[in-house]
């Protein structure tokens, strides 16, 4: 795990190059601080800062080839590196490191793009390859490791993180309106657009090939699931798939915990990360270090599930207890280290958190990401569930209630009618045919802070529609699937990598050197989860169901019988706390909002007072408040120092 | 007296939903939730509103979009309403 940037295109010359290189790195040398290095090459430099866990005294990048033809720069981990290892020894292949990073370059050079087939693991790298005059570049299936490109001055340039790009003399830190409508409708802009124009991410499951002055990107993995007629006729066992998946996320564990330095575990309260603690718990002979964030306001808080968790697996465990006041502090470099608006604060208490382990002195956590995606967890399967089942019998006044069943955790649904129950989760119900269905109340109410947007921005994506873009970026086969796997493909394939494993994920950890590992991501666990039919992921109204009968006898009792809880934390409120907060008032006045040309000052001016007056209740209220914050944040950081590193604290 | 009546719902509806002044005047017979104005808690801010501004007090049998989702139904309920308690 690390941090990676470089550049592709003639002329590359020593010193002149390398320091250039060198100035990329310093921006994310927040990512690697253990070591760095630079290789200038014929026709490329290669850089990368480096966060050792495998491999600690021969692991140092970039690595090429023994004749030099072929180097590599490489974020992440192979998982399965010990294996295929052992393979290409078996074909009479030579090693001259024990590290993962060999091991991908070796097959690489044994297989090509093929590689990318074989790696069981996260990662975003670029590998140099003379022999072929190209440089080939690729990014993990989900997106865990971030990747990043522009065009400058008839050269490529990469990075892990924008910051970077931006060191570069003649790139520029410039707001793409659409990114900016893709956030502020959909959460993440759509791959490859970013926040800044110009600048482009390389889409999960990816490859790209630079040669000459041409850049082809094109996917070597996408998520497929069985058609309708395939689910309904799956008839395997239960029992049989259980065991099978149990034995999968055992093995997917035990690879995650390989390291040279200790894996700790992240641990919410929740079923996910419970589930990995008891796993990781099982496969190591001392006890696992386990992190988690208390809140103050018993709204948010878990730490009586987590107690439960640590204390029934013996773990050396750890709690951040996390106020109002302390997400409010944090947040500035929050938006510093996503390089974008986000529309939550949940990614806060994530990065006190990696502080935390950090801290302690662990490098690497395993976490329960990605269950929720691909064992259909999360609410929004279950309202789209429900949602169908009230389109059958619009009339009817009794099916609307099961929506109060759905968010007991919301006070202010409780309080609603059923007419309007009906009529706002209802919203689409003459649409059950649109892609979108399953997540139109949500899109709906995000789009709210569209409005917010300043009169050029509006202009500049006036005809762009993020849902009908997002519409055009769904595979060919999509129609075919199940309504469920059609939702979990809006979150697996936009949702999951454009927020959950970045702004909550690889962001905030790397703002702390901090390498996530996620069991659940396992490419052979996300395989079998696709091949399951509907029943077996949301029974009923009862999620994740074969996840829990597979691995739910092993956690304590309340915690497996648990209904899933989502992760949030405080909004806007965490801004508002009576005393006025210095640098969110002046975000927030009129003369900074038009300075940033962002967004609109009166608009703006209601909606903090909204908000100041304690008047902000609703979802789409606070949204746009965090929204218009960081968006003032992350204005502020582009003009002042968009390259400047992360601070650094450990 | 609908006039006056509509112009302090516009008027609400401008501050706490609205927001932007460089819009057009929404449709008096636009929906709320429809148009994104309003979302499932904004409902509760807007009988809250009702009940605090007009002296009325809104049943759950009321709280349904024939009464709440446009401003011409929501000036012709807080009417109706009121004149209702005046009758009384």
């Amino acid at each position: 795990m690390c941090g990676i940037a470089g550049f592709y295109g003639e002329r590359a010359e020593a010193p002149r190059d390398a320091a250039l290189v060198g100035r990329m790195l310093d921006a994310i040398a927040h990512r690697g601080p253990d070591g760095r290095g630079v290789e200038v090459r014929p026709g490329a430099v290669l850089g990368h800062v480096r966060l050792s866990i495998v491999d600690l005294e021969g692991g140092a990048q970039p690595l090429a080839d023994e004749a030099g033809a072929v180097s590599i720069t490489f974020n992440g981990e192979i998982f399965n590196y010990v294996e295929l290892r052992n393979d290409l020894e078996a074909a009479g292949v030579r090693f001259r490191t024990s590290s993962d990073t060999e091991v991908l370059l070796q097959l690489y050079l044994a297989r090509g793009e093929a590689c990318l087939d074989l790696l069981n693991g996260d990662f975003a790298f670029a590998i140099d390859d003379r022999r072929r005059g190209l440089l080939f570049a690729a990014r993990d299936r989900v997106g865990v490791r971030p990747f990043h490109w522009t065009r400058a001055g008839g050269r490529l340039y990469f990075a892990s993180e924008i910051r970077a790009l931006l060191a570069v003399p003649g790139v520029e830190a410039r707001p793409d309106p659409l990114g900016l409508a893709d956030i502020l409708t959909l959460w993440a802009p759509l791959p490859p657009r970013t926040a800044f124009a110009g600048i482009f991410e390389l889409p999960p499951g990816h490859r790209l090939v630079a040669r000459g002055g041409e850049v082809d990107v094109r996917p070597w993995w996408r998520p497929d699931f069985p058609t309708l007629a395939e689910d309904a006729a799956d008839g395997r066992g239960e029992a049989e798939l259980r065991e099978e998946l149990a034995a999968l996320m055992r093995e997917a564990t035990r690879l995650r915990l390989r390291a040279d330095v200790p894996v700790g575990a992240y641990l919410s309260g929740g079923f996910d990360s419970s589930a990995t603690t008891a796993l990781a718990s099982d496969l190591l002979d001392r006890p696992v270090s386990t992190f988690s964030v208390a809140f103050e306001d018993p709204e948010f808080d878990e730490s009586e599930d987590q107690r439960r968790v640590a204390e029934a697996f013996g773990t050396d465990h750890h709690t951040v207890l996390c106020r109002g006041a302390d997400i409010a502090a944090a947040f500035p470099e929050v938006v510093r280290a996503v390089e974008r608006p986000i529309l939550r604060t949940a990614p806060a208490p994530l990065h006190a958190l990696s502080r935390a382990v950090r801290a302690s002195g662990t490098k690497v956590v395993l976490t329960g990401e990605g269950a929720d995606e691909f064992f259909a967890g999360y609410d929004i399967f279950k309202e789209a569930k429900v949602r169908r089942f009230c389109a059958r019998q619009p009339g009817s006044s009794l099916r609307p209630q099961l929506f109060r069943r759905l968010y007991p955790y919301l006070p202010g649904l409780a309080a609603q009618s059923p007419a309007y129950l009906r009529a706002f989760f209802g919203m689409g119900l003459d649409r059950t045919g649109d892609p979108l269905f399953s997540h139109q109340p949500r899109f709906t109410t995000t789009a709210r802070c569209l409005s917010f947007l300043s009169g050029d921005l509006r202009a500049a994506a006036a005809g762009y529609d993020p849902l009908q873009a997002l519409r055009e970026s769904l595979p060919e086969r999509f129609g075919l699937w199940h309504p469920l796997a059609q939702a979990q493909y809006l979150e697996i394939a936009h949702l999951l990598p454009g927020y959950i494993l970045s702004a909550q994920g690889d962001r905030v950890a790397m703002a702390h050197a901090v390498e996530g590992r996620f069991p659940f991501l396992d490419p052979r666990v996300i395989d079998f989860a696709a091949r399951l039919p509907a029943r077996l992921k949301l029974r009923g109204l009862r999620e994740k169901h074969l996840l829990r009968e597979a691995l739910g006898p092993r956690l304590p009792a309340r915690v497996a019988a648990r209904p899933k809880q989502p992760y949030r934390a405080p909004d806007a409120a965490a801004f508002f706390p009576g005393a006025e907060i210095p640098y969110v008032a002046e975000a927030l006045a009129p003369p900074a909002v038009a300075a940033a040309g962002l967004f609109d000052p009166g608009a703006v001016g209601k909606l903090a007072r909204k908000c100041a007056g304690g008047r902000a209740r609703g979802t789409g209220d606070s949204m746009a408040l965090v929204a218009v914050l960081s968006g003032q944040l992350w204005a502020d950081g582009m003009a002042a120092a968009p390259a400047r590193p992360l601070a650094r604290t450990a | 007296m609908t006039h006056a009546i509509e112009a302090e719902i516009r008027a609400f509806i401008d501050e706490n939903f609205l927001f932007r002044s460089d819009q057009d005047a929404i449709d008096a017979g636009a929906s709320l939730l429809e148009t994104g104005l309003i979302d499932s808690m904004s409902v509760l801010e807007l009988v809250t509103f009702l009940e605090g501004r007009f002296g009325i007090t809104v049943t759950d049998a009321e709280m349904m979009p024939e009464n709440l989702d446009t401003i011409a139904a929501l000036t012709a309920f807080v009417a109706r309403k009121t004149s209702l308690a005046t009758a009384a």
